[in-house]
C-alpha cells in the first residue's frame, strides 16, 4: 500500500531492517483511513440519531410540554407510556398501520417480483423499460401526493378518475375524505406502489441475473417444464436471500409511512399511521414532547420485535439459495 | 496490499494511494463542512440598535406580506425582520419557540393562546401595554387572550366565519336562505346538480368543524367558567347524527382542490353555498359581484344560528433577548397605530378591526354582505377558550370523525372523548 513514505523512513533509519516498520505504519494508515471514512458518518449518527434517541427516552419520563429541557418536578415516571398505551387514537394508528402493511407489503413484493420476471424475459428495449419502471423511485412522496390528490384522485368532477367514472355515468367519488367505503386506501396504496416497485424490481433483476443458467438446463434435462415448475423449484429458492431482504425493507418502509398520509389526508382519525399521530402529538400546537417520545419508543420497540421475528422465521442473513 | 505493491509500477501505486488519501481527506472535510453548516450563523447583525424577528403565517391575500414588511420598515426603534411562514405554521412556530439563539426564534409572533404556552413560560403578559385600551376590545377578544387574569395576546384581526351563498341559485331553485340545519340539508340537496354541489364545508374538516356549532347553537360552551365540560351528551349526539345524515346525502362537496378557508370553490362554481370567512369577501365579490350574500351557520335543533369568530393575536416570546423592545413594537403596531391596523384589516382581505373605536373608520364594512357579516358576528359569534387544549380538540375531532364518517356508536364515542377531556382537565386544574 505505502510506497514513498516507507522508503523515506528507511532512509532516515539507515538500516536494512525494513519489514516491521512499513507494516506498523501501514496499519496506522489503515486505521486512519478507516476513521476518515467512518468518522464523519459515525459523528452524524451520534449527533442526529443516537443523541436524539437517548434524549427522547429521557423526555418520555417527563411531562414535557413545550420544552425539551423539562424541570425535575415534572418527572412522571412511566405515566406517559401508560397514557400512550391506553390512548385510543394511538391504538387506532397502530391498526391503521397494520391494515396498510397488510396491503402494501405483499402487493409491493408481488408487483416488483412480477415486473422483474417480465423484464428479465424481454429481448428488446430492456434498458428503456427498466428505466421507465425505476424512474418513479426518484420522485418525492410529497410531489407524488400532490399529483395524486389534486389531479388523479381529486374529488371534483374534473379529477382524472372522476372524469373516467363520469363516462360510465357513475357519480363523483370523494376519494380521500369519506372513509365509507374506504377508497382512500386505493389512493395511498397505488401511490406507494408506483414509487416503490421500481426500486425492488431492480434488486430482483440483479438477483435473477445471478442465478446460474445451468440449473435450469439441468432441470430441463430432468424433464422439468419451463414456467411454473422452474419458477417454484429453481427461481424462487435461488432468490431467497434477496426476497427476505426486500420483504424486510418493504416492511420497514411501511412503518415509516408518513409523507403520503399527511399530504393526502392530513390529521384524520381514520387514516393516521403512528408516525403521523406522533407528529401531531409532539409537534403542532399540542407540543407534548413527553407523550410523543414515549409513543416513539413504543413504536421503535415494536419495529425491533417484528424485524427480529421476521429475521428469525425467514432466516435473514443466510446465504443465497440455502 | 503486498501483491499490489509487488506487481505494479511504484509510481502508479503512489498515485493510487494519493488519490485514496485525497478522498479520505475530502470525506473528512465534507463531513466537517456538513456539520459546520448546521450551526451556521443565522442571526442578523445590525450596526446599531436592536434586532427583532416577527413571525406571520402565510396570508392568502396578495399584498399582505409587503404590507407586513412596510410596517416593520416604518418602525424606528428597532430593526424588525419579517419571517413569513408558508405551510404548517403551528409546527414551525412550536419549534421556533424552543430555539434559544437570537434569529432562530421569533421575538414577536402571531398565533392563538393556549394555557400550555403560559404554563411553560413561553410568552409574557402584555397587560402593561394594554391598560389604557382594555375597554376598547370585545369581551370575547379579551377572554380568549386571558389566562388567570393576565392578558397575553393583542388582537390583530377578527375573522368571523359563516356561510356564503349565491342568491341567484337559491332564487332559481325557489328556496329561501336556510335558518335551521334541516333547511340547510334540504337546500344543499336542492341546489346539487350534475356540476355543482350544494354545500362546501371543507375537505378534511367537514365533519369535525360542526362540533362547535352544535354546542354553541344549543347555548352551551366548550368549558364552563369554572373549567368543567360545558356541553351535554344528548345535544352533541343529536347534532352529530344530523351531520352524519348530511354527509350521507350526496350534496356535500368533498375533495375540492382547496380547503374551505380559500374561496376558490364558490368562485369556481363548484358549490352553491360555502363555509368561509370574512377575509375572502373581496375575492368573492370580484368573481360574483352582487350575487353573493352571507348567513350565520344555521341552528341545530331548536337552538340559535352560530358564527365562529376566528382571527389572530400577537404575542411576545418570553425567551426573547429583547422582551421590552418587542413589547414596545407590539404596542406601536397593534395597539396604537390606527393607520396600519386599519390597513391590515381592510386593504387586502376583509377583517373586522378588533379595536372598537376604530370600527367606525371601516367604510369597507359599512354596507352589503360585509355589514351583514359584522352584524351576525356580533349577534351570534362565539370565541375560542384558551383552556380548551389541542388534546381536547383532537378528542372531539376524532369523535366527530368516528360518528359522522365512520358510523361508529355515538354514545361510546362521546364517552371516550369526554374521558380524554376530563383527564386533561384533571391534569391541569385538578
Amino acid at each position: 500500500m505505502a510506497v514513498s513514505a516507507p522508503a523515506a523512513d528507511t532512509e532516515r533509519a539507515g538500516t536494512g531492517d525494513q519489514r516491521p516498520r512499513p507494516r506498523r505504519s501501514g496499519r496506522l494508515r489503515t486505521s486512519l483511513a478507516f476513521w476518515a471514512f467512518v468518522g464523519p458518518f459515525l459523528a452524524g449518527l451520534m449527533v442526529f440519531t443516537l443523541v436524539p434517541v437517548v434524549w427522547s427516552a429521557y423526555l418520555s419520563l417527563f411531562d414535557a410540554t413545550n420544552t425539551v429541557t423539562p424541570l425535575p418536578e415534572d418527572f412522571v415516571g412511566f405515566g406517559n407510556y401508560a397514557d400512550m398505551l391506553t390512548d385510543r387514537a394511538f391504538q387506532d394508528s397502530l391498526i391503521t398501520f397494520s391494515v396498510f402493511a397488510a396491503f402494501i407489503v405483499p402487493l409491493t413484493f408481488a408487483c416488483s417480483l412480477g415486473l422483474a420476471l417480465m423484464l428479465n424475459q424481454l429481448r428488446f428495449m430492456r434498458a428503456f423499460f427498466r428505466s421507465v419502471f425505476f424512474l418513479p423511485f426518484a420522485c418525492s412522496y410529497v410531489v407524488a401526493s400532490l399529483v395524486w390528490k389534486m389531479s388523479i384522485f381529486s374529488g371534483v368532477r374534473y379529477g382524472l378518475m372522476n372524469s373516467i367514472l363520469d363516462l360510465f355515468g357513475i357519480e363523483d367519488v370523494a376519494w380521500l375524505f369519506s372513509p365509507d367505503p374506504p377508497w382512500y386506501w386505493l389512493v395511498i396504496v397505488s401511490l406507494r406502489l408506483w414509487i416503490q416497485c421500481g426500486f425492488y424490481m431492480i434488486l430482483f433483476i440483479a438477483a435473477l441475473q445471478q442465478i446460474p443458467q445451468h440449473l435450469y438446463e439441468a432441470a430441463y434435462v430432468d424433464g422439468a417444464k419451463p414456467g411454473r415448475q422452474t419458477f417454484w423449484h429453481i427461481t424462487l429458492p435461488q432468490l431467497r436471500a434477496t426476497a427476505v431482504a426486500v420483504l424486510m425493507l418493504i416492511l420497514i418502509a411501511a412503518y415509516q409511512a408518513f409523507d403520503e398520509f399527511v399530504n393526502l389526508i392530513g390529521n384524520q382519525a381514520y387514516a393516521r399511521p403512528p408516525l403521523a399521530y406522533l407528529y401531531y402529538t409532539a409537534l403542532g400546537t399540542q407540543q407534548d414532547l413527553g407523550r410523543g417520545s414515549a409513543g416513539a419508543l413504543i413504536l421503535a420497540l415494536l419495529i425491533a420485535i417484528v424485524t427480529l421475528l421476521q429475521g428469525r422465521f425467514l432466516g435473514f442473513g443466510n446465504k443465497e439459495g440455502r | 496490499m503486498v501483491a499490489f505493491r509487488n506487481h505494479r509500477p511504484s509510481q502508479l501505486s503512489a498515485l493510487a494511494l494519493n488519490r485514496r488519501r485525497m478522498l479520505a481527506l475530502g470525506g473528512l472535510a465534507a463531513g466537517a463542512g456538513a456539520l459546520g453548516a448546521c450551526g451556521g450563523n443565522t442571526g442578523r447583525g445590525s450596526a446599531d440598535g436592536v434586532n427583532l424577528s416577527q413571525w406571520y403565517h402565510q396570508y392568502g391575500e396578495p399584498g399582505t406580506q409587503q404590507a407586513a414588511e412596510k410596517y416593520a420598515a416604518a418602525y424606528e426603534d428597532a430593526t424588525v425582520t419579517i419571517n413569513w411562514i408558508p405551510g404548517d405554521y403551528d409546527t414551525a412556530l412550536s419549534s421556533g419557540l424552543l430555539a434559544e439563539k437570537q434569529g432562530d426564534y421569533p421575538d414577536v409572533f402571531e398565533g392563538h393562546l393556549n394555557r400550555a404556552m403560559v404554563e411553560s413560560g413561553q410568552i409574557v403578559p402584555l397587560d402593561d401595554i394594554l391598560t389604557d385600551v382594555l375597554d376598547d376590545y370585545t369581551p370575547d377578544d379579551l377572554a380568549r387572550n386571558t389566562i388567570d387574569g393576565k392578558v397575553y395576546g393583542v388582537r390583530m384581526i377578527d375573522d368571523p366565519q359563516f356561510l356564503y351563498y349565491r342568491p341567484s341559485l337559491l332564487d332559481g331553485a325557489g328556496i329561501t336562505p336556510p335558518a335551521t340545519f334541516e333547511e340547510l340539508m334540504a337546500a344543499a340537496a336542492e341546489l346539487t346538480t350534475g356540476d355543482v354541489k350544494g354545500l362546501f364545508l371543507g375537505n378534511d374538516d367537514s365533519a369535525t368543524k360542526l362540533f362547535q356549532p352544535i354546542v354553541f347553537s344549543a347555548g352551551q360552551t366548550l368549558l364552563t367558567e369554572d373549567n368543567q365540560i360545558g356541553f351535554d351528551k344528548d345535544t352533541v349526539i343529536a347534532g352529530a347524527l344530523q351531520a352524519k345524515e348530511l354527509h350521507e346525502s350526496s350534496s356535500l362537496l368533498i375533495g375540492a382542490p382547496t380547503e374551505a378557508w380559500d374561496p376558490s370553490s364558490i368562485i369556481q362554481e363548484l358549490c352553491a353555498i360555502q363555509w368561509c370567512g370574512l377575509w375572502a369577501l373581496p375575492q368573492i365579490i370580484e368573481a360574483h359581484g352582487e350575487d353573493i350574500a352571507v348567513i350565520p351557520f344555521p341552528a341545530f335543533g331548536s337552538g340559535t344560528p352560530t358564527v365562529f369568530n376566528g382571527g389572530w393575536d400577537t404575542f411576545v416570546n418570553a425567551g426573547s433577548e429583547h422582551v421590552d423592545e418587542a413589547k414596545a413594537f407590539v404596542k406601536w403596531l397593534w395597539v396604537d397605530n390606527e393607520e396600519f391596523i386599519l390597513d391590515w384589516n381592510l386593504s387586502y382581505g376583509f377583517h373586522i378591526p378588533p379595536r372598537l373605536s376604530m370600527r367606525g373608520g371601516a367604510e369597507q364594512l359599512a354596507d352589503g354582505p360585509a355589514a351583514e357579516a359584522v352584524r351576525i358576528s356580533e349577534e351570534f359569534g362565539w370565541a375560542e377558550n384558551p383552556n380548551w387544549t389541542p388534546t381536547m380538540e383532537t378528542a372531539v375531532d376524532d369523535m366527530m370523525t368516528h360518528i359522522v364518517l365512520e358510523g361508529n356508536d355515538p354514545s361510546t364515542e362521546f364517552d371516550n372523548a369526554v374521558a380524554t377531556i376530563q383527564g386533561e382537565l384533571d391534569g391541569i386544574f385538578g
